[in-house]
């Protein structure tokens, strides 16, 4: 196409862009390769896990001394833990997942040339990019990364002498995440004022497709909850440099009493407790977006309760600031605190419920283009349920003494945000993929994708309940040192395999997705016959998303077989017959 | 260098992922009547997949779950613990087979066209309402537990215990006559002292250090937890207890000891995993394993956090308390 409005270099085009679909590209294929690196250290890990007196001479040439004679180091396995955590929380399913999307679709579904500001969503992603490069960096470091967990608890993370990890590794990690942050903040609030004024005529609030709607308040979420982890970075940050005590007192390690006096730990938790619970909905909110849309327009009907899902999003955005302590029940802190963050948490189960629900009625009595795209949301729906539900035990205090940091916890929380989120983030890869390359991915692959990665995730994280509620702590290097947990040997072995094929299954995504980059057929314009105003734009991608004037939109999003239509959808642009009432 | 072969190979690997995936057919994207049907009935196999695993996994490795609690707080732990579990499974029984159920059921025909049906107050109050009964109901019945366990106000006569965590070993510390701790603070801690107890404190004379945890029977034992370096994280999970230590302040947690060592090793569900871990240690050639209690370390702590641990044994009080005589105190060991 050549309907630039001046004339673009290959610096400004791809490298610099300040267009949101470029963007938007740029995060899709930083996330996927932080993915991959996420995902590998999870086998190596899972290998430890199962067979921690084998030898993998394999790993040894990428890991080197700290896999000295092929078996992993205590302090890698940590490391090896911590970063997965990181990577795939911040790296893949904040900034990959909602920088994606939120990019993608927010000026494209609600009628506008482009983000309020090309230029701060440009820095925003660049800013991401240098922090992605310094956590990688900081793999290299030669004590090794930071090692103390993703979430950071000091001590241990402020202490070098009290694991290798803590000393320039954690400041790396330490100085990423900063940067991170103030990437996300950027993004957020240019998300925020992009859906708050440039919506276009006739897009009411109450007409924005639930993904708007999903990746608005996720980053109300975020500019609410991510300053103020930055402030715990800063405040470990002094603790480790400069000599304060913010969170920590009364320390004797390695033979000698430090000088810190009168902070505390616990503190340090609520801070980071307080961006990460919220987090985990800034992490599936926008997933939630993707599924309830690819969902109905593969139902070929509206979402079921519109109006209820907008309220439920709402209120698990509220509810998701008042429940961290569920986190920090057994922190020390006081039982009373636990008792009200028990009663907020199992609150916002009722939302999540009604989310449940609600999709499972816009299915029936549907006519399901089983599109890979639909297979993932069908998918997050079975893992959103079954990892949900054990929240009502993590979410008990009462419950959560004995299965807290137990790899209970640990199957919990990999179902309902991290297999959930990537299903969502998948079905969004794939129905997007044409609006996004003008091309189309291939169909085939992506069925064998999902099936052999629905039946790993549950092969994985089904079983991993029952090795939790056998006792078994989570970020146990070994757990040879108790024959208590010899019975357990087994069921890892299971665990471990199962994570290797659905590790190596996301091998046909890789080839799917670039290959289809190239050899794709080519997209029409709008292939799957959706209401969305990202399908009127023309395929080539132009600066200013439509040729000539914005779109006037007349109706909802969800117009899918409404009676008095010929087609089975009625895109948002299209007036109101006569007599029709909007829905 | 090695590591330049692997990536060389995975380099070749995807090379031929490639070749291969050219040959397909590139141009199918859209799924046709003939795909609806297909993944329709695949959806029911994988519904048949998912509840197989379910109910496999519950038959193979229920035997690997804990015993029942070892305490008397524990009980109601268990008690509301399959209640929620039932619970869980129901619902979850139930939603997912509507899942894959109409994911079969709906799948598109050519020519058929959806129900336009976009909302219904009724129906939505319904999964609104009814959650909100059902969890107001486990929200007051986990309250009492939690209340329950966490309060120990109205105990009588307890033992306290002081529970002193450090990379990466467990120490113990019992109150002595006064049943009062004496005084610490890491600034204290010096030669044989490790706990830092405060020798200037009266208290600090009678209490007894020990590198073994012993519980009586049937009296109430309030932990007092500490850590000197990190966090670490008690945890007892026969007793269904646990509390982070945190240095520079006292955490507590009590609970009841309801059987001794012998008792539990006597226990059905017990024996029977006992005896599946002996058998897997039989072939590979080491030592018989017998039952203990176990004080594990549950919060990430440095290397050697998947090491630390320590053995509880829980018997009738007259066998403890000439157990607590015969130990040292701390102002015999200081001296």
């Amino acid at each position: 196409m050549s309907t630039h409005h001046h004339k673009e270099t290959f610096i400004t085009k791809y490298v610099f862009s300040t267009d949101h679909k470029m963007i938007s590209k740029q995060y899709l294929v930083t996330g996927i390769f932080m993915g991959i690196i996420g995902v590998l250290m999870s086998m190596l890990f899972r290998l430890q896990i199962a067979w921690p007196d084998k030898s993998f001479t394999i790993v040894e040439a990428f890991l080197g001394r700290h896999q000295d004679g092929g078996v992993m180091t205590p302090d890698m396995y940590l490391a090896l833990v911590t970063i997965h955590g990181t990577i795939m929380v911040f790296f893949v399913l904040t900034a990959g997942l909602s920088g994606t999307f939120s990019n993608l679709l927010i000026p494209l579904q609600i009628g506008a040339r482009d983000m309020a500001s090309g230029f701060l969503n440009m820095v925003s992603y660049w800013l991401f990019f240098l922090s992605s490069v310094i956590m990688l960096t900081s793999l290299f470091v030669e004590a090794g990364p930071a090692a103390a967990g993703w979430t950071i608890y000091p001590p241990l993370s402020a202490l070098p002498q009290a694991m290798p990890g803590s000393g320039l590794g954690m400041t790396l990690w330490l100085v990423s995440m900063a940067i991170f942050i103030a990437s996300s903040l950027l993004g957020s609030l240019n998300y925020i004022v992009t859906v708050l004024n440039l919506r276009t005529v006739g897009m009411k609030m109450v007409r924005l497709p639930l993904t708007i709607w999903a990746f608005f308040v996720t980053a109300i979420i975020g500019v609410v909850s991510f300053p103020v982890l930055l402030s715990a970075a800063l405040l470990l940050i002094f603790d480790r440099s400069f000599g304060t005590s913010f969170f920590l007192s009364d320390i004797f390690i390695q033979g000698e009493v430090l000088h810190y006096q009168g902070g505390s730990p616990v503190l340090f938790e609520h801070l980071f407790w307080f961006l990460g619970h919220p987090e985990v909905y800034i992490v599936i909110l926008p997933a939630m977006g993707i599924v309830s849309e690819v969902l109905a327009a593969n139902s070929r009907k509206p979402i079921f309760g519109y109006r209820a899902m907008i309220g439920s999003i709402i209120a698990i955005a509220f509810l998701s600031t008042i429940v961290w302590g569920h986190h920090m029940f057994v922190s020390g802190m006081n039982p009373f605190l636990g008792s009200v963050f028990t009663f907020t948490t199992l609150l916002i189960a009722i939302p999540s419920a009604v989310k449940s629900f609600n999709w499972l009625t816009t299915m029936w009595k549907g006519n399901l283009q089983m599109n890979t795209a639909t297979l993932f949301s069908i998918g997050f729906v079975s893992t959103f349920i079954t990892g949900g539900l054990t929240g009502l035990v993590l979410g008990d205090s009462a419950l959560d003494i004995n299965v807290h940091d137990t790899y209970f916890v640990v199957a919990h929380f990999h179902l309902v945000m991290g297999v959930s989120a990537i299903y969502g983030m998948f079905a969004g890869v794939y129905h997007w993929f044409p609006k996004m390359y003008g091309r189309m991915m291939n169909k085939t692959l992506g069925y064998w994708h999902f099936w052999i990665t629905a039946v790993a995730a549950y092969g994985v994280f089904f079983p991993m309940h029952f090795v939790g509620l056998a006792g078994l702590p989570r970020r146990y290097y070994s757990n040879t040192a108790f024959p208590l947990f010899d019975d357990v040997a087994d069921v890892n072995i299971v665990i471990t395999l199962f994570a290797i094929l659905g590790g190596a299954s996301q091998i046909i995504f890789l080839a799917n997705f670039f290959m289809s980059i190239y050899k794709g057929k080519k997209a029409e314009q709008n292939p799957w016959r959706s209401n969305t105003l990202e399908w009127t734009t023309p395929v080539e991608h132009i600066h200013g998303n439509w040729p000539g004037e914005l779109p006037t939109v007349h109706r909802w999003a969800y117009d899918y077989s409404k009676p008095g239509h010929d087609e089975d959808f009625v895109v948002q642009t299209t007036p109101l017959l006569d007599g029709e009432e909007e829905s | 260098m090695t590591a330049l072969l692997y990536v060389l190979l995975a380099i070749v690997l995807a090379v031929a992922i490639w070749q291969i995936a050219s040959i397909l057919n590139l141009k199918s994207a859209i799924a046709t009547e003939k795909d609806n049907n297909t993944q329709g009935i695949l959806f029911v196999a994988f519904g048949v997949f998912f509840y197989g695993l379910m109910v496999f996994s519950f038959w193979k490795y229920s035997v690997i779950l804990l015993p029942e609690a070892a305490s008397v707080e524990g009980e109601r732990f268990d008690n509301l613990y399959l209640i929620t579990m039932l619970l869980i499974l129901f619902v979850q029984a139930i939603t997912q087979f509507i899942l894959f159920f109409f994911a079969f059921k709906y799948r598109g025909i050519k020519g058929r066209k959806a129900l336009f049906y976009a909302d219904s107050h009724k129906l939505e109050m319904i999964w609104t309402i009814i959650p909100s009964v059902v969890l107001a109901g486990l929200v007051l019945y986990g309250l009492s537990v939690w209340n329950d366990v966490m309060d120990t106000s109205d105990a009588e006569n307890p033992l306290i215990v002081e529970v002193y965590a450090k990379q990466f070993q467990w120490e113990a510390r019992y109150a002595g006559d006064d049943n009062e701790l004496g005084l610490a603070n890491v600034r204290n801690i010096k030669g044989i002292n490790t706990m830092g107890v405060d020798m200037t404190d009266k208290n600090a004379l009678d209490d007894v250090p020990v590198r073994e945890l012993r519980l009586p029977k049937g009296r109430k034992v309030i932990f007092k937890f500490r850590s000197q370096d990190v966090l670490h994280s008690a945890y007892m999970p026969h007793f269904r207890a646990q509390m982070n230590c945190v240095p520079g302040m006292v955490t507590q947690f009590a609970f009841t000891p309801k059987l001794t060592t012998e008792e539990m090793r006597a226990n059905e569900k017990t024996i029977a995993k006992v005896d599946g871990i002996n058998k897997i240690r039989a072939e590979k050639g080491e030592d018989a394993y017998e039952f203990d209690y176990l004080l594990l370390c549950n919060k990430i702590c440095g290397s050697s956090h998947y090491n630390m641990q320590m053995k509880i044994i829980v018997e009738e009080e007259a066998q403890f308390n000439s157990w607590l005589k015969d130990q040292k105190t701390m102002a015999q060991v200081v001296q």
